[in-house]
């Protein structure tokens, strides 16, 4: 696609032809940085690249390949893949995993022959899972103690800063707030303007 | 509550630099600027978390 002035912004003195934007977007959210790259920021896209990939990778590697999974049972309600899921692509084996634990599923119990794929790669618990029982997420907590509360928060972390990317790629750079001092400053210098008389 | 061990605040560095990081390069496009911004965020969060810490220190020892 052709760039126009539509497409380029000013920022930091910088112009920065934004391409297809909602390609873009969908880039980003898909591997994070890579809407970046599409845009020729590389330094941006390898900075989202790096440091949400490092937090999701040690997210698994802390917290067992497990605190990734989708399943919206009762008792078993995993909104922390809501935000997972923003990290793109590396979050979507959870969901062919979570569609196959659901064809498994009868009167809210695991049939006896489900298999998970990929070893049991971010493949949602046997059910059922009632809180506070011995289930299978019981057995998660206890073999990675803390590790598997933290893992979980590291890839949800890792989830929404790529939201905040995919904005960046779709509209640019977010606006920086003015702080508190600059307010002061800004007020200053309109107290210091001298008034026009109408 | 203080009993925790420093290997389990580890775990803080690289969310932190990662949290920094993408804040200040979605707010600028010149590497400077998003290294300052990181800077800044980096301080601001963890200025914020050490003051939670002495808030909840200080309740662990009148309790």
């Amino acid at each position: 696609m052709p760039s126009d002035s539509s497409t380029t912004i000013a920022v930091d003195g910088q112009l920065v032809d934004l391409r297809n934007r909602n390609l873009a977007a969908f880039l980003a959210w898909l591997v994070p940085g890579l809407g970046h790259f599409y845009q020729k920021r590389y330094t941006k896209g390898g900075l989202f690249l790096v440091c949400i990939l490092t937090a999701w990778i040690l997210g698994l590697a802390i917290g067992g390949s497990r605190v990734v999974y989708a399943s919206w049972q009762p008792g078993d309600k995993r909104w922390h893949y809501l935000m997972q899921a923003g990290a793109g692509a590396v979050a979507m084996p959870a969901l062919i995993q979570g569609n196959r634990m659901r064809k498994a599923t009868e009167n809210g119990r695991t049939l006896p022959g489900y298999e998970p794929l990929w070893n049991g790669f971010m493949a949602p618990p046997l059910r059922p899972v009632i809180e506070s029982e011995a289930d299978e997420v019981a057995a998660w907590y206890a073999q990675k103690g803390a590790g598997y509360e933290m893992g979980t928060w590291y890839t949800v972390i890792a989830g929404l800063l790529n939201i905040l990317v995919i904005y960046d790629a779709y509209g640019g750079p977010l606006a920086v707030p003015i702080s508190g001092r600059k307010k002061e400053k800004v007020k200053d210098q309109n107290d210091e303007t001298p008034e026009t008389s109408n | 509550m203080l009993e925790i061990s420093p290997g389990y605040l580890l775990n803080y560095l690289p969310l932190i630099i990662s949290i920094a990081v993408v804040f200040g390069a979605t707010r600028h496009e010149d590497p400077a600027l998003i290294l300052r911004h990181s800077w800044h965020t980096a301080r601001w969060i963890t200025g914020f978390m050490l003051v939670i810490f002495l808030i909840l220190c200080i309740l662990d020892w009148w309790a």
